[in-house]
């Protein structure tokens, strides 16, 4: 053992002791630690070195010693109040550095048969350890990290064939004090047997709806999002994540989805200074259905890598995917996105394009899209550009009166709006156009 | 039509122009006054569609020689919007597909960058609606297309129908229709000629540029021009468009071979 694993352990078991002081809201939560903890002595904290983690180097986080925030920073409503759509004025949840905020939280517009809420709030009937932690994946590091000082659950479960129509939105906020925090937040989202809702996860810094402007100490979010969407059950979710240029965010979200049931995604990453984002979706039945559709948008020194992972091992799934990425400055982008096609997934539809458009000679992009195909009986394509923006089409948009500026923000703008524009909630839909056009904006 | 004493509105002069250090334009002359329509035919690779880019203004052309003047002014250092903003107009051949901008918005944004040069207060989204649909009849758009992304997933036809549309809300003093026919059918062209016809009044010059005589069956223009590696080698009114589709390029360059000659 070299003295450099050494100091990554010796890393590795503080990070682990900080993370557990944050007190269990339920004390059956000991047993899921217990277990992570056992994970966790076979592990070690990823390097480049390690394939999965190729093009993102993680060694300014490990040179930050991160402590768990006290509990109850408070927030009052007014401070928050612009952060919730409006949609779900009344169906949302609010989390305060991992600590759940029942007053700002809502679910007074929700049907009977929907529970939203947290763990300590959730009635005994719930099956819930059929649930929590039993995704797979619990073995990937950063997911035992967070089990092994999980908390507080944030939890949407949709009895049998619920229908909710009222979007409802999670909301995760970190205030960012004097010194380096890490937070964990925690998802359980339960769709059963014909439930049908939308949700939309979102990670933002203080109060404040726009990230970009705030300078901040280092905080780390470590986010595991567990879904079980049941037979012919349909779920929209999407994700924003936005977070300071000095923080990390390194998050999964593992799915999976039984015979007939739709998952459709949408992901926004709008920067931290290093955010990676695991997508995992692991089909349990035949004849899903799956979309994927990803924007990754940063600037400056950031970092974004998204891993996807869709696991086919039934006949007759669709997934569609679509990736995009706008990269400037020297920012540098990761997209891998595998896909496998086992044996017994005969007739799967697959479609992914991963899309990049490069605005600086200094930005990267890294895609690979990661085909495994073992069926013989499939349609599966891929497809990855990466690109400038195109001189004819700013001539087009000049010949019709718009100066270069104009036209280039206006052409970035859209290459990000298509996959903005297939968000479900309006006002989403809105704030991230107008997020866009400020961020497209050219000084 | 052909009005006596009207404004020259364009006046290309010994115009030379390269790409990448490869001449495209050799020498090309052109007058265009109010109230004219022109055509210019030619063979492909005589640097028609060059041209017309090149009274846009698009960046990948050098003008080597020569001058272009508008209303007796030269563009050529002006930037492709100055000069779209001034009143020139390129419908393209190809019009480009812009996913995630809305038509409307597209068309609203570039209708009002020309208000604001005029110093006129920009249209308001209600007021431009209203707008853009008195112009939709013109080309016989259907308002859904409104919502669609520029061009995306448009037909050959609906994309050139679109061309016209933004011609008629941006009313130039000179459009230049690149190969407006190309790829459409007989009905989207019918519509399409029709809807240039609408707009061309004693006050603004067309000019034409196509392949075949085709489109000039719609489109009468008053003067045809026959371009030939660069240049304009002969000139004459619509018959000799006809005379061109009966007897083929090669002709005129043997008439021109002869008038060389002699």
């Amino acid at each position: 053992m070299g003295i450099q694993t050494i100091t990554k352990q010796g890393y590795l078991s503080e990070l682990v002791q900080q993370v557990q002081q944050v007190p269990m809201v339920k004390s059956e939560l000991k047993e899921l630690r217990d277990r992570a903890s056992i994970i966790l002595e076979e592990l070690a904290l990823p390097t480049k070195r390690d394939e999965e983690w190729q093009f993102t180097d993680l060694a300014d986080l490990y040179a930050i010693k991160f402590t768990s925030p006290p509990p109850q920073t408070e927030l009052d409503s007014g401070a928050i109040e612009h952060l919730i759509l409006p949609e779900a004025k009344d169906s949302h949840l609010v989390f305060i550095n991992g600590f759940y905020a029942s007053k700002l939280s809502s679910s007074a517009a929700l049907p009977a048969g929907i529970f939203i809420g947290n763990l300590s709030q959730l009635p005994d009937a719930y099956p819930i350890q059929d649930y929590l932690g039993k995704q797979q994946g619990s073995t990937e590091i950063f997911t035992a990290i967070n089990t092994t000082g999980i908390s507080d659950v944030a939890v949407v479960w949709a009895s049998k064939d619920v229908v909710v129509e009222t979007p409802i939105h999670l909301l995760f906020i970190t205030t960012t004090g004097d010194t380096p925090t890490i937070t964990q937040p925690r998802i359980l989202v339960v769709l059963e047997t014909g439930a049908k809702l939308t949700l939309v996860e979102q990670y933002v810094a203080t109060g404040d709806s726009c990230s970009e402007t705030i300078v901040s100490q280092p905080y780390f979010t470590n986010g595991v999002m567990e879904i079980f969407v049941q037979e012919n059950a349909v779920l929209d979710h999407s994700r924003i994540q936005r977070e300071t240029s000095a923080a990390f965010h390194i998050a999964r979200s593992a799915i999976s989805q039984a015979k007939y049931s739709q998952y459709h995604c949408h992901t926004i990453s709008l920067g931290a200074k290093i955010s990676r984002h695991n997508l995992d979706i692991f089909q349990t039945g035949e004849g899903t259905e799956t979309t994927l559709n990803g924007l990754t948008m940063i600037k400056g020194n950031q970092v974004a890598d998204k891993h996807s992972n869709i696991c086919l091992n039934y006949p007759n799934g669709v997934t569609r995917q679509v990736h995009k990425t706008i990269v400037d400055d020297r920012a540098s982008v990761v997209f891998n996105g595998r896909v496998f096609v086992g044996k017994k997934a005969q007739q799967t539809n697959a479609g992914q394009i991963s899309r990049n458009l490069v605005l600086s000679p200094k930005a990267r992009v890294n895609t690979k899209p990661q085909l495994e195909i073992i069926a013989d009986n499939v349609k599966c394509s891929h497809g990855a550009t990466v690109s400038q923006l195109e001189g004819d089409e700013i001539f087009y948009l000049q010949s019709r009166g718009l100066d270069q500026s104009t036209a280039t923000s206006l052409l970035v703008e859209a290459f990000a709006l298509d996959i903005v524009n297939k968000l479900p909630v309006a006002s989403m839909r809105q704030i991230l156009a107008k997020c866009m056009a400020c961020k497209t904006m050219v000084v | 039509m052909i009005i006596e004493n009207s404004d020259v509105i364009l006046s290309v002069q010994d115009l030379t122009a390269s790409v990448e250090g490869t001449p495209i334009l050799k020498g090309l002359n052109l007058e265009m006054k109010a109230g004219e329509i022109h055509a210019i035919m030619g063979p492909n690779g005589s640097g028609k569609s060059t041209f017309s880019k090149i009274l846009a203004g698009h960046p990948d052309y050098e003008i080597t020689g020569g001058e272009i003047l508008f209303y007796g002014q030269s563009i050529l250092e002006m930037e492709p919007e100055q000069r779209a903003r001034s009143g020139i107009f390129l419908a393209f051949q190809y019009p480009l597909e812009i996913p995630g901008v809305s038509n409307l918005d597209f068309l609203r944004v570039a209708y009002n960058s020309k208000r604001k040069h005029a110093g006129l207060p920009e249209l308001d989204n209600f007021d431009f609606e209203d707008l853009v649909h008195e112009k939709l009849d013109v080309v016989k758009m259907d308002a859904a297309f409104l919502d669609r992304s520029v061009n995306e997933g448009f037909s050959g036809g609906e994309k050139k129908r679109n061309e016209i549309l933004q011609m008629a809300l941006l009313e130039p003093k000179l459009a230049i229709l690149d190969e407006t026919d190309s790829g459409l059918d007989i009905d989207a062209l019918k519509i399409v000629a029709n809807g240039v016809n609408q707009l061309a009044s004693k006050d603004n010059t067309l000019l034409v540029i196509t392949h075949y005589q085709r489109l000039l069956d719609y489109i009468i223009p008053d003067f045809v021009h026959v371009m030939e590696a660069g240049r304009i080698i002969t000139s004459g009114g619509k018959e000799l468009a006809l005379e061109l589709e009966a007897r083929g390029y090669e002709w005129v360059r043997e008439e021109e071979a002869l008038e060389v000659a002699r």
